[in-house]
């Protein structure tokens, strides 16, 4: 396949394309013939560039490395937490991860209001109300809206009735701060490919002192939390993204800005645009907006043939037309769910992606307005 | 270039535990890591299309290596997950039916570990034992089957000692039964050919690392004909037709793809190549020293591999004195710990002889100059160790 297009790529939340740091680190590490768990000294080397790997994404989110777990992902990560920790009942909120919604059977889901945000009140009379242990996992950040949820509210809460508490972090991560003693939790989910790591590895920040039932048995690897021959390549891959996102975290302003650009352009052209969560804090990159009368999957198509990679939704979920259960967990409105996209820019971007962007999105909204008054007309 | 990965590599010979990638793997792979970075659920635009384009690519090359069809192949994160996935969700879906499984003592840890899960969750085990040549006996298979029987799950190739089990016959008798047969074949893929068809296996569990490909990367086959149907071991967006959800790696993907053309395309031509030189190794060996014990049959061996117990001489010790070459005294995930092989146990050896036990993995980039070199240090090393023990316990006798 060729492309002649200038290409834009500004889905980011889906994947970050991998930063050329990491790509030599990885490359070099696929030269390396040695499995972790071998004593020899191919082996130590191999265990020794896993321990550098480890030692950076521990720091990168203010823990220990022993409180790593290496995963094949986030996805894993968060069905390692949700189903190896021994609880009573799992409070999550209604916008997470389907990774997250589904992991289990005693999952109860607290709603979220208009801006996104759960619903406190709701959370901490389901505390109150629940015997037994409780884990509550509520996302730090959303993937589909960016909205930041307050989780070291939730954990003062959720502390008042002895539960343990996850986040995942695997948005958030590289865009804001991802920080395990200021958030308060007991575990956080990380995924490398939405950092500029390769695909194929993540990680679970573990509480030591709360049992953890592994899902891969075998092996012994991770301390017996998950089994299997470690990823030498991904991990080192990680490592290197993650030692990357700690030194370009300050740049996140700069991204701010570019997202706050796009959005007041577009306001300029449509003031009626909803923006979703605008109201409340969010990721600095991400921006998930309806353009009336046109439906997501039109748009994100239109876009593609001009070049912007953009989406209608969590990737996992696009390749299926159905509205987000994010937004419509938010109370929007089924019409105005199904026209939104989402934009989410990154280490790529700079000012003319968003001026070309702009001009694009300005240029299909007229024609849908004129094509929507002509059928109404 | 990262410090660690500077310095000087000793002689590989332990391609059981993990193998170099290929040059053609890696290469391969990396334009998935930068030009062509998509997420392969991106359905929106091309970068997702052309990274889902690749991972299909993949998933054919896979099936292709084991005569399977592409929509019988489940990407993993390796074949640890693979093992995981087989057991537990078959065993998961259908257990409600049928309840009992029949596995082996000298499987991989991680289908030991899985069955310790599910007799937990109350599922009935029957554990096969091997004999000397570590190999199952039919018989006793036959005598294990019951009505309860729901899942066979026998590893095609040994991970310490190589040697290869009657698959076919296995799976001939498994399917008389109305029983599913689900295989380890980590070791197995790029050792020896593969047919899932022919071999009348169900499920099958692949990895990359241990042929050439990446680590982090696997695959279970599970037949369509007829359907096995299993419960994913996690849950997410929908990946894998939900049976194994979370982002596919399209590096990854590629690169166990394109080590599995590898493997079927060269797993002949390289045997042979690998058995002379094997076998080269074990004569020089054994015509310069006395006691060494050959662990498992060689007859149904793969034709990397060398497992040796040398009399009188610590295992552990002759690796430390031979720093220039990298083997290995057990499988490399138990290594770390200090115990015996539960494998070479399980073929009745001695403990004494366990603890001499010394796995040679030869594989597709060990050179002649290597093995032969390889041969001359096990040789001086070995000797010197045993000059010393008789001085040793001269000394003590005085």
């Amino acid at each position: 396949m060729t492309r002649m297009t200038q290409i834009v790529y500004l889905d980011h939340n889906a994947t970050s394309p991998v930063r050329a740091g990491v790509v030599d680190a990885v490359a070099d590490a696929l030269t390396v013939s040695g499995n972790a768990s071998s004593v020899h000294q191919a082996g130590r080397q191999a265990r020794q560039l896993v321990d550098q790997a480890r030692d950076h994404v521990a720091r990168l989110v203010g823990v220990s490395p022993a409180e790593i777990v290496f995963t094949s992902g986030g996805t894993e990560a968060n069905n390692l937490v949700l189903r190896g920790v021994d609880v009573d009942h799992i409070l999550v909120s209604t916008v997470e991860h389907p990774s997250v919604l589904e992991a289990a059977d005693n999952i109860e889901q607290i709603p979220v209001d208009k801006n996104g945000l759960v619903d406190l009140a709701i959370l901490e009379a389901r505390l109150s109300e629940l015997d037994g242990r409780i884990l509550v996992s509520v996302m730090q950040a959303n993937n589909e809206t960016g909205v930041i949820e307050p989780i070291a509210e939730i954990v003062q809460i959720a502390k008042k009735y002895d539960a343990l508490v996850h986040t995942d972090a695997i948005q958030a991560l590289g865009k804001i701060a991802v920080e395990r003693d200021a958030l308060g939790v007991d575990f956080i989910s990380l995924s490398s490919h939405k950092i500029g790591g390769p695909q194929g590895v993540g990680a679970l920040v573990i509480n030591e002192e709360v049992p953890l039932r592994a899902l891969n048995r075998g092996g012994g690897q991770e301390r017996n939390r998950r089994g299997g021959t470690e990823n030498v390549p991904g991990i080192v891959g990680f490592g290197a993204a993650a030692e990357q996102a700690a030194e370009e975290l300050s740049q996140a302003v700069e991204i701010e800005a570019l997202r706050d650009q796009l959005e007041a352009a577009i306001k300029s052209i449509a003031p009626g645009t909803v923006i979703h969560g605008e109201n409340v804090d969010r990721l600095p990159n991400t921006t998930c907006l309806s353009m009336p009368n046109v439906v997501s999957e039109t748009q994100v198509m239109k876009f593609d043939l001009a070049g912007f990679m953009i989406s209608a939704g969590a990737a996992c979920s696009s390749g299926k037309v159905q509205a987000s259960h994010v937004l419509l967990a938010m109370g929007v409105e089924d019409e105005e769910a199904s026209t939104a996209i989402r934009i989410s820019l990154g280490h790529t971007n700079n000012a003319s992606d968003v001026e070309a962007f702009v001009e694009q999105w300005r240029e299909m909204y007229a024609r849908a307005n004129r094509d929507a008054l002509k059928g109404a007309a | 270039m990262n410090e660690v990965i500077k310095k000087r590599q000793p002689i590989y010979l332990d391609n059981h535990a993990t193998t170099p990638t290929d040059p053609r793997v890696v290469e391969a792979m990396l334009p998935y890591f930068t030009e062509k970075f998509g997420n392969p659920h991106s359905g929106s635009h091309y970068y997702g299309w052309e990274a889902a384009e690749a991972v299909e690519v993949a998933r054919a090359q896979v099936a292709a290596a084991i005569g399977a069809a592409p929509e019988e192949i489940y990407f993993t994160s390796g074949a640890t997950e693979a093992n995981n996935l087989a057991l537990k969700g078959v065993t998961r879906f259908y257990r409600d039916k049928k309840n009992h499984i029949i596995t082996c003592v000298s499987e991989h840890p991680c289908i030991l570990d899985s069955a310790l899960d599910l007799e937990s969750e109350g599922t009935d085990f029957t554990y096969l034992t091997v004999g000397s040549d570590g190999l199952i006996d039919i018989n006793d298979l036959k005598a294990a089957i019951t009505e309860d029987t729901l899942l066979v799950s026998i590893m095609t190739v040994q991970n310490e000692i190589g040697t290869i089990q009657p698959m076919a016959e296995i799976g001939a008798l498994c399917h008389e039964h109305k029983v599913y047969l689900h295989t380890d074949a980590a070791q197995a893929l790029g050792k020896i050919p593969l047919d899932v068809k022919a071999m009348n296996i169900d499920l099958m569990s692949l990895t990359g690392h241990k042929a050439y490909g990446p680590m982090g990367c696997g695959a279970l086959y599970v037949t369509n004909k007829p359907k096995a149907r299993l419960k994913p071991l996690f849950s997410g967006g929908g990946q894998e037709k939900g049976i194994r959800p979370g982002t596919l790696p399209a590096p990854l993907c590629v690169g166990l793809g394109k080590a599995c053309e590898l493997a079927q395309a060269e797993v002949v031509q390289e045997s042979e190549v690998l058995r002379g030189m094997r076998d080269g190794l074990l004569s020089a060996l054994t015509d310069a020293l006395s006691g060494l014990h050959i662990n498992g049959g060689m007859d149904a061996r793969v034709a990397g591999n060398l497992n040796i117990s040398v009399e009188n001489v610590d295992a552990e010790s002759l690796m430390a004195a031979l720093p220039d070459l990298a083997f290995s005294t057990g499988s490399a995930c138990s290594s770390a710990s200090a115990v015996s092989s539960y494998v070479l146990n399980a073929i009745g050896l001695p403990g004494e002889l366990a603890e001499s036990s010394l796995r040679i993995g030869l594989g597709r980039f060990t050179t002649a100059e290597e093995v032969d070199y390889a041969a001359m240090r096990l040789i001086e090393e070995i000797n010197n160790i045993r000059e010393n023990r008789q001085v040793l316990s001269g000394d003590a006798a005085e």
